[in-house]
């Protein structure tokens, strides 16, 4: 039992476990599924600024911080008590782009080559890191919600200007990953 | 924190909530108040949810890459299953008239579209591509202990904050 547990999970388990995040929510709580907002709380939490946008009680929506930090828990677990011995199985042709860019170690989830902290004030640190999680969290706020509030929440619900996001979301991934990439993996 | 049934204003009545609905897939007002530990239940199923992340490899950059490479079906089977399972769901919940656990009607709030989910969700595409990472997955690689992550986690709360002090001048 362990041991299929320690192996990756299939698409299908994941999928339908994180579909059934929406029921569960809206469920036990009357809350719609998100996890970008958590960062916007964080930021009327600690540095509210006067900015009109940050101006709201943050404890109200005080379950999104509880739901993102039971994340990072269930991930520490995951890691350090069912995590799998093997190193990822990637797409051979994937693989084989990488490798012609100079990331060939696929022990972990991340690259070593880019996410280590000796790279950090590099500068494809300072673009994987900083200017990349930038635009993760000006973007998402942007579009109003990210993965899990558009693309799931937002289609589950019928709601078209999440379909739009969703959209977006993968002709900006598409963009990066074709046309930008390819020249910040040589820098 | 009270274990009573207060009522709590919605909409026009409630600037407060009006204020979090904001640009917000992920907000919802609930007419009651619950003590803290009430949270857990978020923490429970968020523990559940980082498991998830981790053992099915959604965490990982490699799969971002496969993903937007179309080398790998496995993130596509992943969004669509849960978008599936997510769908029929609120549907049962809309069709049955289900209540939540403590008897209140569910509300899910629509979406107004503006602009942000064209301009916003194409820099998010962007940087998700790059990070390897949307929101989720950048808690579940702290909690895996990526540490150098905190950066980029740091990086997309200047992100956001940032959004709300320019928002007035962005187009919407």
């Amino acid at each position: 039992m362990l041991d299929a547990i320690k192996q990756p999970w299939p698409w299908y388990v994941a999928g339908a476990l994180i579909g059934l995040t929406v029921p569960y929510l809206l469920l036990v709580g009357n809350k719609t599924f998100g996890i970008s907002s958590s960062l916007r709380h964080m930021c009327a939490a600690c540095l509210p600024a006067n900015i009109a946008f940050f101006k709201y009680d943050w404890k109200k929506e005080i379950w999104n911080l509880f739901f993102v930090g039971g994340i990072a828990l269930g991930a520490f677990i995951a890691a350090q008590f069912l995590s799998n011995p093997d190193p990822l199985v990637l797409a051979e042709p994937t693989a084989e782009y990488l490798a012609s860019k100079g990331i060939t170690d696929t022990s972990s989830m991340l690259p070593p080559e880019i996410f280590s902290w000796d790279q950090l004030f590099t500068f494809r640190g300072l673009i994987f890191f900083v200017i990349g999680g930038f635009m993760v969290g000006f973007g998402t706020r942007y579009a109003g919600g990210c993965t899990s509030g558009h693309a799931i929440m937002g289609l589950s619900s019928l709601q078209w200007p999440s379909l739009v996001a969703t959209v977006m979301f993968m002709i900006g991934g598409i963009i990066m990953t074709w046309f930008i990439l390819p020249t910040l993996l040589t820098l | 924190m009270q274990n009573t049934f207060q009522e709590a204003p919605r909409g026009a009545l409630n600037p407060d909530l009006q204020a979090r609905e904001l640009d917000a897939m992920c907000v919802n007002e609930s007419e009651l108040q619950h003590p803290w530990w009430y949270n857990l239940k978020y923490a429970a199923w968020g523990i559940l949810f980082g498991i998830v992340f981790v053992k099915a490899e959604i965490v990982s950059w490699f799969r971002i890459q496969e993903m937007f490479r179309f080398e790998s079906f496995h993130m596509y089977g992943v969004i669509g299953t849960a978008v599936v399972v997510g769908l029929i769901s609120v549907l049962i919940i809309k069709r049955t008239k289900a209540k939540t656990i403590h008897g209140e009607e569910i509300h899910i709030p629509n979406k107004e579209f503006n602009k942000g989910q064209i301009y916003g969700a194409l820099i998010f595409g962007l940087g998700w591509a790059v990070t390897g990472a949307c929101p989720g997955p950048l808690f579940a690689q702290m909690g895996a202990g990526f540490s150098v992550i905190i950066v980029t986690f740091l990086s997309a709360i200047a992100g956001t904050w940032v959004y709300g002090l320019v928002r007035e001048k962005l187009p919407h």
